[in-house]
């Protein structure tokens, strides 16, 4: 091939990648980019820090304690309950009907999160619900000190609905990972069943456990439709109050307000996930 | 006698009470969502009228907007698994091809909307939006752009599964060798080999657009789930079976891309 | 570290591991190695080397038969009671520990103080070759390297019995060589008793004090190299050993006769009548005139000597071992001399 003809190809390829560059930049980096920078800016356009101040009000700070409150709790039970799922998963053939169906009922859950879930939960525990009915019925009130359902302790049963499914989908690979070699060099070297769990696995799986235990944290922080659905009034959680912040911007004057919850968001997300890449590169390179 | 347990399998009796007691506990909601659709208002008694009025004309028209609703997903549904095939998919393959070193940056790109919430991204396409309102009208198909954001890491992921698997650039410069042209490479090598990757991305695309509610609800456009959320005011029982409708429908797709799995890699076997 | 761990003796007796699918893995196996002793287990894949190495690690119960080491019935001892050391063919390094940790790993199990731990575990990497390769981790060691981590981790407990289960087939043929002949160094001066599955007839025969060959789950042949490589029992182990051409023949009066030539037979007592003959290229010699001629039909030069395929008049293929000075070339008409005894005779199968 010669030099010049060398040179031009490259040059057509590039071509090829603009329509997705063009895309992206155009509805991920400008509306990303937007949603960060308008917390920036008063209603006219002039450079403020009213609004990222107002982050720090002890009305906005209670909010992200409430998301972090849920998403906190609804990651580390996830987290336990799903590894233990993954756990008995091992027991059952690979290829097996059981491991392939709890697989794909999985990831059906953990995309289930939204209006849909939100009717399944007023179903099963809503005022009307089976479960609440039969409690009823048998002498327990669920609701003896009010209905929790459409509060912020509501949320944390629909979220653990697709918190363990995701919690499966993310961590079953990490423990299909465990070669068997390791626990029969373990054997081998005089180690017990115990020793391999605190010496061996539980050192390997740690990582990943804990990557996958933030990586259920960001889902939970970021999750809108379902507490959308449950909640129709009021901003208990950062998402809802973006909600408010978007929706009464006539009343309230403060459409900016949701680019700085914006921007607090994006910092929260932006460090769960940075760690949640740390920890997982240090498995990629185990699991090699 | 069975052999010894080593490692990190569990006992008989360990995985059937995990299994049967996380089943049973996630079985509840859906039971409930199938028994609320029977129940004849607050009476206590079962009826299958909800369900018979489905095929009720007469009721039928008080569905409408959810008709309207359906359609308007269909249309996003086609838009962005169009952008996934147009758009996403031979940028993936130019890359592996032509690009090897940009494999990070686009990785990088496509793994952002999960680190950027949907709530967040929709600050930023209400400006974005009121531009495209003015160049494209309002008609739905266009909220399918903000939709092909949604799915971005989904359906990079089913199609990179592939892709890792698929040596292309031996492939093709073996195909390049024995005399293909870079059309034949494309449609005849590559593409066969995707098959699976690309399936995969479409079917993981259509149930991410059917579930969506943030971005449409607060860009006020109606699609499936925000007709739901309207419906279910007047009409609760006609919102669940929907939704369970949904749910069987997203269970059916997914399972249909496990088998698509399973059928290749037994296929390769043979 | 020091050679005070003797090696043990390790008896299988009439062991039958039945997995309950087809025909049974180890079907009645009894195999004795004695102490210090370095046995090859030398077969196919599937014909049960692998169950037979892991029975005796405990790693799969047996369905019947026993084993004992040091004349101590193990059969049903868990794995971690055994005092072995174990390799295996996959790299089985732990990943967050550093190859110094590895090595230290049985130690801790035994409860040796730290100090004592510390210092034998340096002493059993230098004596794999590494040391100064105590603080890095497996991914940041090549194959052979880890595998070498990996049989100072083995050692370092002092067991008295050793397992190889495939330790060098994930690796380079130049690291293979090497590896086995530091494998049998160590285990020459500690005196370890040891048992190595291998696929690799050639790296059975280079390392081993006795070689068993296997087949369906029994051992088909078992002495020491010299003895399988001159006096095959079987046309398999004949096969299995050592490339051989195999000619026809017919047997008659304690001779056999291949292409009019008559070579002596290693076995006198077999029928007379049509016979394959399994005849070693090294024996066979090119000479400048001789009533057998053939074409040469490639010639492939290996270092020490040369090995050239001839086309007989009856189109049968013949492998020839001769000097490197020898020169042939494709096309070239050779004459050809058999200089030994046959290897083997198996009688022509009436299909």
């Amino acid at each position: 091939m010669t030099a010049p003809a060398r040179r031009r190809r490259p040059n057509l390829a590039v071509l090829g990648l603009t329509p997705f560059a063009l895309y992206v930049l155009l509805f991920l980096a400008v509306p990303t980019v937007l949603a960060v920078t308008t917390g920036f800016f008063d209603k006219k356009g002039g450079f403020t820090l009213d609004n990222v101040s107002a982050l720090f009000t002890p009305q906005v700070l209670s909010t992200f304690l409430s998301s972090f409150w849920v998403s906190g709790v609804t990651a580390v039970v996830g987290a336990v309950v799903g590894a233990l799922v993954c756990y008995a998963l091992l027991g059952t053939r690979p290829e097996g009907a059981l491991r392939q169906s709890i697989n794909s009922a999985s990831s059906v859950l953990a995309q289930f999160g939204g209006v849909m879930l939100a009717f399944a939960f007023i179903a099963t525990i809503g005022v009307q619900g089976i479960i609440t009915v039969t409690l009823k019925n048998l002498g327990v009130d669920l609701y003896a000190d009010g209905v929790w359902l459409y509060q912020v302790p509501g949320l944390l049963l629909p979220y653990l609905y697709f918190q363990v499914p995701l919690m499966v989908i993310t961590f079953l690979p990490a423990l299909e990972g465990l070669k068997p070699q390791w626990a029969e060099a373990n054997a081998t070297l005089g180690g017990s069943r115990l020793t391999f769990w605190v010496r061996v696995a539980g050192p390997i799986l740690a990582p990943s456990f804990f990557g996958s235990l933030l990586l259920l944290f960001a889902n939970a922080f970021s999750s809108y439709a379902t507490a959308a659905a449950l909640i129709s009034q009021g901003s208990q959680i950062v998402p809802l109050q973006i909600r408010s912040a978007l929706i009464s911007e006539t009343v309230l004057g403060r459409s900016n307000l949701a680019g700085a919850l914006a921007l607090g968001m994006i910092v929260v997300m932006v460090v769960v996930m940075f760690g949640y890449s740390l920890l997982q590169s240090k498995t990629a390179r185990w699991q090699r | 006698m069975s052999s010894p347990r080593l490692g990190a399998t569990p006992s008989r009796t360990a995985r059937t009470i995990i299994l049967s007691l996380v089943g049973l506990l996630f079985a509840v909601p859906i039971l409930a969502m199938i028994e609320f659709t029977f129940r004849d208002g607050l009476s206590g008694s079962y009826t299958l009228t909800h369900w018979t009025n489905l095929a009720n004309p007469a009721v039928n028209a008080k569905y409408a907007p959810l008709a309207t609703a359906l359609a308007n997903s269909g249309v996003l549904v086609v838009v962005t698994v169009l952008l996934v095939l147009v758009v996403l998919l031979p940028t993936m393959i130019l890359v592996e091809l032509r690009f090897p070193r940009l494999r990070r940056v686009l990785e990088f790109i496509c793994i952002v909307p999960i680190t950027v919430p949907a709530i967040v991204l929709v600050v930023g396409l209400v400006p974005v939006y009121s531009v495209v309102v003015k160049v494209a009208g309002s008609s739905i198909w266009s909220l399918g752009f903000a939709y092909g954001i949604t799915v971005l890491p989904y359906a990079y992921r089913a199609i990179q599964a592939n892709l890792g698997t698929v040596d292309v650039v031996t492939l093709s410069e073996a195909a390049r060798s024995l005399g293909a042209g870079w059309a034949t490479v494309l449609l005849r090598v590559i593409l066969p080999n995707l098959r699976r990757g690309i399936l995969a991305a479409a079917f993981i695309s259509i149930a991410v657009v059917l579930g969506e509610f943030t971005i449409a609800s607060l860009l006020n456009r109606v699609n499936l789930q925000t007709a739901l959320v309207l419906i279910s005011k007047s009409d609760p029982y006609v919102a669940v079976i929907f939704s369970l409708l949904a749910l069987a429908f997203a269970f059916v797709l997914l399972l249909l891309i496990g088998r698509l799995s399973t059928v290749g890699s037994r296929r390769r076997k043979a | 570290m020091d050679a005070t761990s003797r090696g043990a003796t390790v008896e299988l007796t009439e062991v039958v591991k039945n997995y309950g699918t087809g025909a049974p893995a180890l079907d009645t196996l009894s195999l004795h190695a004695r102490p210090g002793e370095f046995v090859a287990l030398l077969g196919p894949s599937g014909c049960g080397k692998t169950t037979a190495l892991r029975t005796v690690a405990g790693l799969e119960a047996v369905t019947s038969g026993s084993i004992s080491i040091d004349g101590r019935d193990v059969t049903d001892q868990p794995t971690n009671k055994r005092d072995l050391g174990m390799v295996f063919q996959s790299y089985s390094l732990f990943p967050h520990l550093d190859a110094q940790a590895n090595v230290e790993f049985g130690l801790r199990m035994r409860r040796v103080p730290a100090g004592e731990r510390r210092e034998r575990a340096l002493g059993a990497l230098e004596m794999v070759g590494l040391g100064g390769f105590g603080s890095r981790f497996a991914h940041q060691l090549s194959g052979g390297q880890q595998q070498r981590v990996a049989l100072a981790r083995a050692l370092v407990t002092r067991p008295r019995v050793l397992l190889l289960d495939e330790p060098l087939s994930a690796l380079d043929a130049k690291v293979r060589v090497q590896l086995r002949e530091e494998i049998r160094r160590i285990q020459t001066e500690l005196g370890i008793t040891t048992l190595f599955v291998t696929h690799d007839q050639e790296e059975a025969l280079a390392v081993a004090d006795r070689v068993a060959v296997m087949r369906a789950g029994r051992i088909e042949q078992i002495g020491t190299p010299e003895a399988l490589y001159t006096q095959p029992q079987t046309p398999f182990v004949a096969e299995f050993i050592g490339l051989s051409n195999r000619l026809p023949g017919t047997v008659r009066g304690g001779f056999v006769e291949v292409y009019g030539v008559e070579l002596p037979l290693l076995d006198p007592t077999v029928a007379p009548g049509p016979v394959t003959v399994a005849l070693r290229p090294e024996d066979v010699e090119i000479v400048s005139e001789g009533a057998l001629a053939g074409v040469v039909v490639s010639t492939s030069f290996l270092g020490s000597l040369r090995r050239s395929t001839v086309r007989l008049p009856d189109d049968t293929l013949l492998a020839v071992q001769h000097a490197v000075g020898l020169r042939t070339a494709p096309g070239e008409r050779v004459a050809l001399r058999f200089t030994g005894a046959c290897v083997s005779v198996k009688h022509e199968e009436n299909p």
